[in-house]
């Protein structure tokens, strides 16, 4: 089987390629780059990429499937579908499902249902602490065993500063990063939305700065003393980024992640009282967001991730208070952050990087990069192509997103995942 | 003249010519209510229904009579122990209501922003009688009434708003409304209970009650309520009313006509001594006539033709 990828603007970030050339593509590897590559294959399939961009698969290291336990807000199979028209070749799960992804059979379960009903890799991220209560840590050996590629108690913090530690000090022996989701939660409890100017004009219950920049510099001590990998979530303050500014400068091993949503949008939308722009942590003010865009180009931010929270209809459909948090983020990720691109705020080299390369390195992927004789996984982008978002389209169950009815110019139009066309012009292939 | 929107939110969503139009429509409205036969047909075959999901008395009541002097049907619904008790959602109880034909839904919520989750959701006109700490529109408006009737205008008062800023629709829904008037606003109260870059608001935020009234025409006092104490916010009621009681004392710093409001129910001893509350210079008792005036105007408005 043979894809050959025409004229397209190839863009790899880590073998320092920006060119128009062709991608050959036997089986599910990378067969060869050049320009103008001629085939006599008369089977091949021949993929004209002319003012596309061409990049290694996208990678996505912080997604909520939902399953099991919460099927009614999102399963593998639609997950991996939204991931493969949203432009992700590859996704890491988050294990806060009901079971907790917190041993090897729950680990091994979702590994044989990606196989079985997903569309893209699906990698686990197991929990920390069983059943993510932060008081025991899991057996992150044979989660590890089982294919975990990180530990996480992703939706809740670790409150406990020796647990903690502990976990960090025993998941280094596994050479895997301790994805931390960073909240102090006797400060945001109760919040609606970012402390600030807005929380007071919209009379909603603020959530401070610093209820995560507390957490988070807790956490940068503990790896100092533990020397483990930290890898800080969804990033949303201008003080986080100075935390792990100065960490970095110390050499602490630490990296970071930021969503596209704190990216682009702040609070000051908060005051329609549309429950879909809650999220946590929340939407922050434009200061912060500027030390974000900041933070991206001077390399402290690491890559963007989308932490899609698919939430069922219900879920949102109520007081502003007793919605549920998250944003279902995986089918707008690319055109979001192309409008960052074309506002000059960052380059297309760097916003590749921080959708492939970079994620992968913090995973520990043999991902993110297109050399020959490596996986065939690319994502085709039009950078051109404008399209309104539309929830109802979406291959999510989770039709929860602020950017509904925004027009947006710069959509994935092509995802080949171990050298198969999965997500064709933003429809599933052969389904 | 008419309202420009469906429905009453806050007063955020109002032009200061909507706000003269309500407080000019009020005046006759309060000559109805001093009447021996309180009934004019104005709203005739019109329905209202009030719908409370945090108590209240004065503002359900204060509704109710206002449709019933217009000759509208006014229908208490007891949602605290139906619906909700049941597991019925705001929505579902919503639609209810407009299916049975009522054209307004008066709605009080402990949550900010409900009454504009209510009016996406329904043709109905809704009325925000108080949304958590967001905005108390009515209340607002008959505080304004109350100030104007008696200052003859509104514009370049100077006014203070005294005690829990912070969890306060009374507060802000004010401020909204006085701004519109070139007001010198001062909020005054403990730290703790100081909202987050409230000065954007355009007030000025004093911790010192005597500053904050020096000089003023109107002083707003905020009812404390008891549980704030509970999650650490002040110490205590007795530490609270050394503080921020206001005692016929500290008058003295203000105007020789100050006008002293409090939206009710009030805490005697606690945030206003009983000389001020019952004393030649507070309009507690006035803001509830007017509150019925204003509520007549706007229902009027919304749904009385011209």
């Amino acid at each position: 089987m043979k894809i050959l990828i025409k004229n397209g603007r190839v863009i790899d970030p880590e073998n320092k390629v920006n060119q128009v050339m062709d991608i050959l593509i036997e089986d599910d590897k990378i067969a060869k780059l050049a320009e103008d590559i001629k085939l006599d294959d008369a089977e091949a399939i021949i993929i004209e990429a002319q003012n596309k961009i061409v990049c290694p698969g996208f990678i996505d290291l912080h997604v909520h499937l939902r399953e099991p336990g919460f099927e009614y807000k999102e399963e593998i199979a639609t997950g991996t579908r939204a991931a493969a028209v949203g432009g992700f070749t590859s996704i890491c799960c988050m294990p806060n499902t009901d079971p907790v992804i917190d041993n090897a059979a729950v680990a091994n379960f979702i590994k044989e249902r990606a196989a079985k009903s997903g569309v893209v890799n699906v990698f686990s991220i197991g929990a920390i602490s069983k059943e993510q209560l932060g008081a025991e840590i899991t057996e992150i050996a044979q989660l590890v065993a089982a294919g975990c590629v990180a530990i996480s108690d992703d939706g809740e913090p670790v409150t406990r500063a020796n647990i903690m530690r502990n976990a960090m000090d025993y998941a280094k022996m596994f050479n895997i990063p301790v994805l931390l989701h960073c909240e102090e939660v006797s400060l945001s409890q109760g919040g609606q939305m970012h402390e600030g100017y807005y929380s007071t004009y919209y009379g909603l219950k603020g959530i401070p700065a610093a209820a995560e920049e507390i957490m988070i510099a807790r956490d940068i001590l503990l790896s100092k003393i533990t020397g483990a990998h930290i890898h800080i979530c969804h990033i949303s303050t201008k003080g986080s980024v100075e935390l792990i500014r100065k960490a970095k400068e110390e050499g602490v091993n630490i990296t970071c992640e930021v969503t596209p949503h704190h990216l682009t949008l702040t609070d000051e939308i908060v005051g329609t009282y549309d429950t879909d722009t809650k999220v946590y942590p929340p939407l922050r003010s434009q200061e912060d967001l500027d030390a974000l865009i900041i933070g991206l180009n001077d390399g402290v931010i690491d890559c963007i991730a989308t932490d899609h929270a698919p939430h069922d209809f219900e879920a949102k459909d109520c007081e502003y208070e007793l919605a549920e948090p998250g944003i279902s983020g995986l089918e707008t990720a690319i055109p979001v952050v192309m409008s960052l691109v074309k506002d000059n705020q960052i380059s297309i080299e760097k916003m590749v990087s921080l959708f492939t390369i970079n994620p992968a390195q913090i995973m520990q992927l043999d991902r993110g990069n297109i050399g020959v004789g490596s996986i065939a996984d690319l994502t085709i982008i039009d950078p051109n192509l404008e399209k309104v978002v539309n929830p109802d389209e979406f291959y999510s169950k989770g039709k929860n997103t602020p950017f509904k009815g925004q027009n947006y110019t710069g959509w994935p139009v092509l995802t080949i995942i171990n050298g198969k066309i999965i997500a064709n012009d933003g429809k599933i292939v052969n389904e | 003249m008419k309202l420009a929107n469906k429905d009453l939110l806050g007063i955020k969503d109002l032009s200061k010519e909507e706000i003269d139009l309500i407080l000019d429509t009020a005046m006759p409205m309060k000559d109805i209510i001093r009447r021996d036969i309180k009934k004019v047909p104005t709203l005739r075959g019109k329905a209202l229904a009030t719908v409370f999901y945090e108590n209240s008395t004065r503002t359900r009541t204060s509704f109710e009579i206002a449709g019933k002097y217009l000759s509208a049907d006014a229908v208490n619904l007891n949602v605290s122990t139906s619906s909700v008790q049941k597991g019925e959602n705001l929505r579902d109880t919503i639609k209810n209501i407009e299916m049975m034909g009522f054209d307004v839904v008066v709605l009080r919520h402990s949550m900010s922003g409900t009454s504009h989750y209510v009016a996406r959701n329904t043709n109905m006109h809704v009325i925000n009688a108080g949304d958590g700490a967001n905005e108390h529109p009515t209340q607002a408006l008959l505080d304004l009434y109350s100030i104007r009737e008696k200052k003859g205008t509104l514009e370049n008062l100077k006014v203070a708003i005294v005690g829990d800023i912070l969890h306060s629709r009374v507060a802000r829904s004010n401020i909204y409304a006085l701004t519109k008037y070139g007001c010198e606003i001062r909020v005054v109260g403990p730290s703790t209970l100081m909202p987050p870059e409230v000065e954007r608001l355009g007030v000025k935020s004093y911790y010192s009650l005597d500053q904050a009234i020096k000089g003023v025409d109107v002083i707003n006092v905020l009812r404390i309520q008891k549980e704030r104490q509970l999650t650490g916010l002040f110490p205590s009621l007795n530490e609270y009313a050394d503080l921020y009681m206001i005692t016929p004392e500290h008058l003295k710093e203000a105007k020789d006509d100050v006008l002293v409001l409090h939206p009710g129910p009030m805490n005697r001893g606690v945030e206003i001594s009983s000389e001020v509350a019952d004393g030649i210079k507070s309009l507690v008792d006035e803001q509830v006539a007017n509150g019925v005036a204003v509520r007549m105007a706007i229902l009027f408005l919304m749904m009385g033709g011209n």
